[in-house]
C-alpha cells in the first residue's frame, strides 16, 4: 500500500518524466514480444500470433526453417560489405566537407541530406528503373542490393562522422604539429584516433540499416532473398518462430555494443568528477 | 652555454605584418626577445598579440616581414620544423593519451632517446609524477595546465610560447601558478614569450613587457618603468589607472615643465614629458594623489590643487578610493592606503588634493584620454 | 567588428592548411559524390523516363519512352484513394508522433538528469530489431483475441466482434510506433540546446509554466519540430509495410500499389508515374510547410 502511495507521489512530482518513461515502455513492448515469441512453441496451432507454449526448441535449432539461415547469411554478407564501403567513402567525404572550404559545399550538404528525406519506395523504384533501363533487369541480386545499400547508408555515415569531426578541437592538431608531428603523423596519431568512435558508430548504424532494409532491397533483389525478405515472404503464410531468435540476437548484439560504448563514456566522466 | 650561442638563440621579428582580408591584425612589428628572458606581450583582446604568437609558432604565416631565431629564418618553416613550442590557452592536451604519453609526444616524434626517463624527470619538475598514467580528463584545471607546460618544456625549445595559459584557472590558482611558472622559467633558463590581457599577470611574471594595441607595440620595458612612466594614454590607462587632466605647457623651469591645468599651474619632470606641442594630458596615478582637509598642510610640496569636493567614497579594505570633483568639473580618482593614521572623508566634503611633481607625467594631447580603459 | 571576426578567420585559415588544398577536398568527396550521383540522382531521371514509357510495353518486349504523359492521368484516376490515404495516414501519424515524441524528448532533455544518455540509447535501441519483426509484433498485440482487443471489447470501445487488425487504427498506430525515434531525436537535439535558466527566467517574470512553455520552450524547439515532422512524415507517406501487415484491402497505401505494380504486375509505366506523383506531392507539401513554419533550418 505504502509502496503504491510512494509511486503515486513520485509520479505527481515527476509527471513529465513519468510520461516519458511510459512512452519508452511503449517503444519496448514489441521488442519484448519478439523475445517472448522466440520461446514460443506454436504446437499444432496455425495461429502464429499467439503465445502457446514455452520451448527452447527455436533457440536449439535456429536454422530449422528452410532457407532462413541462408537469407541471414546473405544479409550479413551484404551488410558487412556495404558497411565497409559506405564507411570508408563516407568518412572520406565527411573529412572533405568539414576540413575544406570549396565551391559547392552547401550544395553537397544538401545532396547528402536528400536520401535521408526521400521515401524509400521512391528511391527503390528509381534504382530499379535505372537498372532495368541499363539492361540489368535480369541480373538483379547481391550486387544491385549492395549498390543500393551503400547509397542509402552513405548519408547516415557522412552525417555521423561529420558531427564527430566538427566537434573536434582543432587546437589538438595544431598542438601535434607544434610538437614536431608532420601532417601524416598528426593525422594518424591525433585526428584519426579521436574521430574513430564516430566512425565506429557510423559503421554500426550502417550495418543495422543495411541488415534491416526491406523496401529498397525488395525492389532490387531479383531472386536473391535477404533476411527481411524471408520474413516478409513467411509473413504471408505464417512466420516460423526462429525469426524471433534472429531478431533477439541482433538486438542483443547491438545493445551490447551501444551500452558498452556508453558505459565506457560514463566511466571516463565519473573519473573526471573524482 | 657561451655568450655567443645564447645570443644566437634569441627571437627577432622584423617588419612583421599579418592581414586577414581587409583587417590588419599585426602592423610592421619589430621585436627582439633576448635569450633566457621572460617576455610578456600584453594587450586587450583583438590587439594582435595572439596572432603574433601564432606566427612565431608557425600556425599563421605573416603577410610580410621575417621571423628569425638567432640567424635562422623561420618565417615560412612548418610548425614542426621550428625549435618553438606552445602552451595553448585551452591546453589542447590529447584526450586519448595519458599524461605520460602527452608529455612524451614531442620527444617520440623526434626519435629522442631515453624518453621515459626524461618524461619522469619533467613530471617531477611540475610535481605530477603520481598522475603519469591518468588521462587528461581526469585531472584538475591546474594539473592540466602543468601537463601542457611539461609537454612543451620537455623539448627544450629555444622559445616557449604561452598563450594566456592561466586564463582558465580561478584567481587563487592563477596566483600560485604565476609564481610556479616564474620558478620553472628561472630553473630551466629558456626564453618564455607570454601572451596575456591581464596586466597584473604580465607585471608580476615578466622581466620585459610589451604593451600591444591595434597591431603595434605602444611601449616596451620593465614593468615598473612602464607603470611609472607611461608614454601613451593607452599604456597609462591599460596598465593600472590614471587621472589624465588637459593642460597647456606654459614654460620650463630647470628640470621641470610648467603646465597650466584649468588655471592651476603644476610641474612635471622634463624627462617624463612625452609631448611635442604646447598642449598635453597631465597624468597622475590615483595612489600618488593625496587628499586633505581644506588648508591642511600635507607632505607633497609642489602641485597643490584646491576646491575639490568628494563625490564618492568606496572603502575597499586595504585602501579607500575617492572620487573628487575639481572646480573644472572633472572627477579625479584618489586611492589612499588605510594606514589608520588619517580619517575617512565623507561624501560632499570639501577637500584639497596634491601630489609630488616627480610622480606626474605629460602625454601628447593628440591621443584619446580614454584609450585603453577596459569596458567591463 | 574586424577585431571580432579576426580569430575566426585565423582558425579557418589553419584548418585549411592542416587539411591541404581544395583539390584534396574534391578527391575526398569524389567516391561518395559519384556514388550518390550514379545511384541516387541519375535514378530519378530513369524514374521520370519510366513514368513516360509507352504503357503497352512489357519487361519482355521492352519499353519505349514515348513521352506518354497520359500515364500520370491514368495513375491519378486509378489510385487517387491510395494517394490521399497515404498523405492522411502519414499526416495523422506525424501529429501523434509529435505529441508523444515531444513528451519523451522533453523528459530526456530536462528531467532525466544523469540518466539522459542511457535514455537516449533506449530511444535508438528499437532501431536494432528488425522493422518487420517489430511490425509483426504489433500484429500479435492487436490480434483478434489479444489483450488490447479484449480490453476494448470489455469497455465497449469495440463491439463484441469488433477487431483492430485491418483497420486504419492499426495501420496508423503501426506507423506511429515505427517512426517515433525519427521524431524524438531531432526534437531532443533542439530541446537540449535550450538553456534551462530561460524557462526559470520566464517563471521569474510571472509566466505560468503553461505560458513559459508556449512562449519560450516551444518557439525555441521549432527547428527540431520541423526536422522531426519531416523525417517522420516523408518515410511514413511512402511506407507500405504497416499497411500490408496490419491493414486490409481497405487500408492500402500508395506504397503498396507502387510495390505491387513493380514486382507483381511489372507495369513500370504506371509504377513510375505513381512514384513521381508521390515524390512531387511530398516535395510540394514540404515546401508549403516550411514556408508556413518560416524556418530554413533543416536538421
Amino acid at each position: 500500500m505504502s509502496l503504491v502511495a510512494q509511486a503515486l507521489r513520485w509520479t505527481k512530482a515527476h509527471l513529465v518524466l513519468a510520461l516519458g518513461i511510459v512512452v519508452l515502455v511503449y517503444m519496448f513492448v514489441p521488442i519484448a514480444v519478439v523475445v517472448l515469441m522466440s520461446f514460443n512453441d506454436p504446437g499444432k496451432s496455425k495461429n502464429v500470433y499467439r503465445f502457446h507454449d514455452f520451448t527452447l526448441h527455436n533457440w536449439a535449432h535456429p536454422c530449422g526453417p528452410a532457407g532462413m539461415c541462408h537469407a541471414v547469411g546473405i544479409s550479413v554478407g551484404i551488410g558487412l560489405l556495404a558497411t565497409l564501403v559506405a564507411t570508408i567513402i563516407g568518412t572520406m567525404a565527411a573529412f572533405g566537407l568539414v576540413r575544406h572550404e570549396f565551391r559547392g559545399r552547401s550544395f553537397a550538404n544538401t545532396v547528402i541530406f536528400l536520401p535521408m528525406a526521400s521515401p524509400e519506395i521512391v528511391m527503390g523504384s528509381s534504382l530499379l528503373a535505372l537498372f532495368v533501363a541499363r539492361g540489368f533487369g535480369g541480373r538483379l541480386g547481391f550486387w544491385t542490393i549492395f549498390i543500393a545499400h551503400v547509397m542509402f547508408c552513405l548519408s547516415f555515415v557522412i552525417v555521423t562522422v561529420k558531427a564527430r569531426l566538427s566537434g573536434l578541437d582543432d587546437n589538438l592538431e595544431q598542438a601535434a604539429m607544434d610538437l614536431y608531428a608532420n601532417e601524416r603523423e598528426t593525422f594518424w596519431r591525433v585526428t584519426f584516433p579521436l574521430v574513430l568512435p564516430g566512425i565506429l558508430a557510423a559503421a554500426l548504424l550502417a550495418f543495422s540499416l543495411s541488415f534491416d532494409d526491406f523496401i529498397i532491397t525488395n525492389l532490387n533483389a531479383g531472386q536473391t532473398t535477404t533476411f527481411p525478405m524471408f520474413v516478409w515472404g513467411a509473413a504471408q503464410r505464417g512466420v516460423p518462430m526462429q525469426v524471433n531468435v534472429i531478431g533477439t540476437v541482433m538486438f542483443l548484439i547491438a545493445i551490447v555494443l551501444v551500452v558498452g560504448g556508453e558505459v565506457n563514456n560514463r566511466r571516463q566522466t565519473r573519473a573526471l568528477a573524482r | 652555454m657561451s655568450q655567443a650561442s645564447e645570443g644566437s638563440r634569441s627571437l627577432h621579428l622584423s617588419q612583421v605584418t599579418k592581414e586577414f582580408a581587409a583587417f590588419r591584425a599585426v602592423d610592421s612589428l619589430d621585436l627582439d626577445v633576448p635569450h633566457g628572458s621572460f617576455f610578456a606581450l600584453l594587450g586587450p583582446s583583438g590587439c594582435g598579440k595572439t596572432t603574433t604568437l601564432r606566427m612565431v609558432a608557425g600556425l599563421e604565416t605573416p603577410t610580410s616581414g621575417t621571423i628569425r631565431i638567432g640567424d635562422t629564418d623561420i618565417t615560412y618553416a612548418k610548425p614542426y620544423q621550428r625549435p618553438v613550442n606552445t602552451v595553448f590557452q585551452s591546453y589542447a592536451l590529447f584526450p586519448h593519451l595519458d599524461v605520460h604519453e602527452n608529455v612524451a609526444f614531442g620527444l617520440r616524434r623526434r626519435k629522442s632517446k631515453e624518453v621515459d626517463r626524461q618524461v619522469s624527470e619533467m613530471l617531477a619538475l611540475v610535481e605530477l609524477e603520481s598522475q603519469a598514467r591518468k588521462k587528461p580528463a581526469q585531472l584538475s584545471g591546474g594539473q592540466q595546465q602543468r601537463v601542457a607546460l611539461a609537454r612543451a618544456l620537455i623539448n627544450r625549445p629555444d622559445v616557449l610560447l604561452l598563450d594566456e595559459p592561466l586564463g582558465a584557472l580561478d584567481l587563487k590558482l592563477r596566483r600560485s601558478m604565476q609564481i610556479e611558472l616564474k620558478r620553472i622559467q628561472t630553473e630551466v633558463g629558456l626564453t618564455f614569450v607570454h601572451v596575456t590581457h591581464d596586466q597584473e599577470e604580465a607585471m608580476t611574471m615578466a622581466d620585459t613587457v610589451a604593451v600591444m594595441n591595434a597591431g603595434v607595440i605602444e611601449q616596451m620595458g620593465a614593468p615598473a618603468e612602464l607603470y611609472e612612466n607611461p608614454r601613451t594614454t593607452f599604456v597609462a590607462n591599460f596598465l593600472g589607472q590614471s587621472n589624465l587632466i588637459a593642460g597647456k605647457v606654459v614654460g620650463r623651469e630647470g628640470d621641470f615643465v610648467k603646465v597650466d591645468m584649468h588655471g592651476i599651474v603644476v610641474s612635471v619632470p622634463f624627462d617624463r614629458a612625452h609631448t611635442d606641442g604646447g598642449e598635453g594630458w597631465v597624468g597622475i596615478r590615483p595612489e600618488k594623489v593625496l587628499v586633505a582637509e581644506v588648508g591642511e598642510d600635507i607632505d607633497a610640496p609642489g602641485n597643490h590643487l584646491e576646491g575639490g569636493v568628494v563625490t564618492d567614497v568606496s572603502f575597499v579594505g586595504v585602501s579607500t578610493q575617492y572620487l573628487v570633483r575639481m572646480p573644472w568639473g572633472q572627477e579625479l580618482q584618489v586611492f589612499e592606503q588605510n594606514t589608520g593614521r588619517r580619517r575617512l572623508f565623507t561624501h560632499g566634503e570639501k577637500v584639497d588634493i596634491s601630489w609630488r611633481p616627480e610622480y606626474a607625467f605629460l602625454l601628447d594631447a593628440s591621443q584619446d584620454a580614454h584609450a585603453g580603459i577596459e569596458e567591463e | 567588428m574586424a577585431a571580432i571576426t579576426a580569430p575566426a578567420r585565423a582558425t579557418e585559415d589553419t584548418a585549411k592548411r592542416v587539411g591541404g588544398g581544395r583539390w584534396t577536398a574534391y578527391w575526398l568527396l569524389a567516391p561518395g559524390a559519384l556514388w550518390l550521383l550514379l545511384f541516387f540522382v541519375v535514378p530519378f531521371y530513369s524514374l521520370v523516363s519510366a513514368s513516360l514509357f509507352d504503357p503497352n510495353g512489357s519487361v519482355l518486349t521492352g519499353y519505349d519512352v514515348t513521352y506518354h504523359v497520359g500515364n500520370f492521368g491514368t495513375a491519378v484516376k486509378n489510385y487517387y484513394p491510395e494517394l490521399l490515404r497515404s498523405l492522411w495516414y502519414a499526416g495523422l501519424a506525424t501529429l501523434v508522433c509529435l505529441v508523444i515524441g515531444y513528451v519523451l524528448a522533453y523528459a530526456i532533455a530536462f528531467k532525466a538528469g544523469r540518466w539522459r544518455n542511457l535514455l537516449l540509447v533506449l530511444v535508438i535501441a528499437p532501431f536494432f530489431t528488425s522493422f518487420l519483426l517489430r511490425t509483426l509484433s504489433w500484429k500479435l498485440i492487436l490480434s483478434d483475441h489479444g489483450f488490447i482487443v479484449d480490453l476494448f471489447q470489455k469497455v465497449h470501445i469495440l463491439g463484441s466482434d469488433g477487431r483492430l487488425l485491418n483497420t486504419w487504427f492499426a495501420v496508423v498506430s503501426g506507423i506511429v510506433y515505427n517512426f517515433l525515434p525519427f521524431m524524438v531525436l531531432p526534437l531532443y537535439a533542439s530541446l537540449e540546446k535550450i538553456d534551462g535558466r530561460l524557462i526559470e527566467a520566464a517563471g521569474d517574470l510571472y509566466a505560468s509554466p503553461f505560458t513559459a512553455f508556449f512562449k519560450v520552450t516551444w518557439p525555441l524547439s521549432l527547428p527540431g519540430v520541423v526536422a522531426g515532422t519531416l523525417l517522420t512524415f516523408i518515410p511514413a507517406a511512402g511506407d507500405f509495410i504497416n499497411a500490408q501487415l496490419l491493414g486490409g484491402p481497405g487500408q492500402r497505401m500508395v506504397g503498396n500499389v507502387i510495390q505491387s505494380l513493380f514486382t507483381s504486375t511489372q507495369d513500370y509505366a504506371a509504377a513510375g508515374a505513381l512514384s513521381v506523383i508521390l515524390m512531387a506531392l511530398i516535395v510540394g507539401l514540404v515546401l508549403v510547410y516550411i514556408r508556413k513554419v518560416g524556418t530554413e533550418e533543416l536538421v
